[in-house]
């Protein structure tokens, strides 16, 4: 029963890893860019969460409304003035100039905020269970979270490929120049991408803020976990980033089943057999 | 008399320090079909990158529906009305057929086409319209690169060779749609290697070689002589 509970707890922590990793799967698919500092946008949502929190006392659910909208904002014109000059033929300088960023966030927040854990406090949710049996029992913030990433990726899927700027975000993934020879401004459409990603950086932060324990220097595992989760489930699939992301989750919690000091482990390795086994991931896009 | 659709004076175009274009000089007005022929790295391409503001060209003297659009970027000149069908078709492989047809309908202005008439102009794709873009025969794939152009209902259409490994009765079948796009009031360029299917189509025919208009005329004033020598650079009675 341990074992049956402890992979019923990875999937739903899978919930988690998925909202960690879509927004770097969306900004990867549609701009062949991967966002370094992409863990570290997760923790600015933390604090941006926490700062409503302390500010106006709401519940940090709440801080959703504040968060994604600013997260999305931000985004949009961190791509516009910033990020575009970067992209070329060349994918050295977007790496290098997020890396850059992630090394200038851990700091300003260490900064401002100091090196202290900080977490969130969601009150009743953080330890009510729904009990499947005697020995089985599923909480409902774990279940709140991999619902969320359901709906999110649900409608990141609806978004692609019901809507016309759906369509030309997936146009612009097969191919940029084109894309500009039907009337798309690539530096606006690749703004919006951003926005949508860090929209759901947004969501992802305050989840990972009344989940867990968190600090400044916590972003690159998170953008770890993201990676891997996108990788197990193949690059430019967001059900492929759920499925990675449970994987993860399922691998870590046996894990820590095993021994609570093999957890993270656990994760990396399941990765690297992936890695091996299927190198293109396990529901890779598919090219024409 | 009305401006000229498009209009290019000394227009120059390079690659880094290799000059490909040497001062242009090309119009085309409302209604006509024009055919750009030349061979192989003659500058053909460039300058339809060129115009579509694929390339840079702040500076340059080049006008479209009267208007200075030099530097203007490939987008703009969408909305504005100037349509391409790429060399190599470029369909988007993961849209299909359908979704193809509408991402040419995102920068539009006008109603002139929609997916009926497209449908209309080239039957078969409207049976496979659900079918991955790229999952088509050449020909199929080349009917979708013009209607994806013809979404944005241009003023100026310009399509990039076309013909390019196409089965000669491929190539009769995407020819005969010329007339009628034209009969919707469409103006062409016509980039073409194949010199007689450029003839048969064009009301007038620039022949372009080493960057620069070697020959211009209407096919019927120019004989087999002078375009061997505008195309080849062959001197007269040399040409093969």
């Amino acid at each position: 029963m341990d074992w049956i509970n402890a992979i019923l707890q990875g999937i739903l922590l899978g919930g988690l890893y998925a909202l960690f990793a879509a927004g770097l799967s969306l900004m990867f698919g549609v701009m062949r860019f991967v966002n370094v500092a992409h863990g570290d946008f997760i923790v600015i949502s933390a604090y941006g969460a926490l700062i409503v929190v302390a500010a106006t006392g709401v519940h940090p659910l709440w801080a959703t409304f504040v968060v994604v909208p600013g997260m999305a904002l931000l985004g949009y014109v961190g791509q516009r003035i910033l990020l575009n000059r970067t992209l070329g033929e060349d994918i050295l300088p977007p790496l290098l100039v997020t890396f850059g960023f992630s090394i200038i966030i851990q700091n300003v927040l260490l900064e401002v905020f100091s090196a202290d854990s900080q977490k969130l406090q969601a009150g009743w949710m953080e330890t009510a269970s729904i009990p499947i049996n005697q020995s089985i029992s599923i909480g409902v913030m774990p279940l709140l979270i991999f619902a969320s990433a359901l709906i999110v990726i649900a409608g990141l899927q609806a978004f692609f490929y019901k809507t016309s700027l759906g369509r030309v975000l997936r146009a612009t993934s097969d191919d940029q120049d084109t894309v500009r020879l039907m009337g798309a401004n690539n530096a606006k459409i690749f703004g919006y991408a951003t926005a949508i990603a860090s929209a759901v950086v947004g969501i992802a932060g305050v989840y990972l803020a009344m989940r867990t324990n968190f600090d400044p220097s916590v972003g690159p595992a998170r953008l770890l976990f993201a990676f891997e989760a996108v990788i197990i489930g193949g690059l430019g699939n967001l059900w492929g980033t759920l499925a990675g992301g449970i994987i993860l989750g399922v691998a870590q919690a046996i894990g820590a089943q095993i021994d609570p000091g093999f957890q993270i482990l656990a994760g990396h390795l399941a990765f690297l057999i992936l890695l091996v086994v299927k190198p293109q991931g396990l529901f890779p896009k598919m090219k024409g | 008399m009305a401006d000229p659709v498009l209009q290019t004076r000394g227009l120059t175009a390079h690659y880094g320090d290799f000059q490909a274009l040497f001062g242009i000089d090309f119009e085309i007005r409302q209604g006509e079909t024009v055919a750009i022929i030349g061979s192989n790295g003659a500058g053909k391409s460039t300058f339809l990158r060129s115009i579509t503001g694929m390339l840079n060209t702040a500076g340059q003297d080049i006008a479209f529906l009267g208007q200075p659009v030099g530097g203007i970027s490939a987008h703009d000149l969408v909305r504005k009305g100037l349509a391409m069908v790429p060399e190599g078709r470029k369909l988007f492989p993961s849209l299909t057929v359908e979704e193809n047809l509408l991402i040419g309908a995102y920068g539009r202005s006008g109603s002139e086409w929609t997916l009926e008439t497209i449908y209309d102009l080239f039957p078969i794709l409207a049976e496979r319209r659900h079918h991955g873009g790229t999952d088509l025969s050449g020909g199929q794939q080349q009917m979708v690169a013009i209607g994806r152009a013809l979404m944005s209902n241009p003023k100026l259409l310009l399509c990039d060779e076309i013909s390019l490994g196409l089965a000669p009765i491929v190539i009769k079948d995407i020819y005969e749609a010329v007339p009628k796009i034209n009969a919707h009031g469409a103006t062409m360029v016509v980039v073409e290697q194949d010199v007689n299917q450029a003839m048969a189509v064009a009301d007038r025919v620039y022949c372009f070689q080493e960057g620069r208009v070697s020959l211009t005329g209407k096919p019927d004033e120019l004989t087999r002589e002078q375009i061997s020598a505008a195309y080849f650079g062959l001197e007269d009675g040399e040409a093969a």
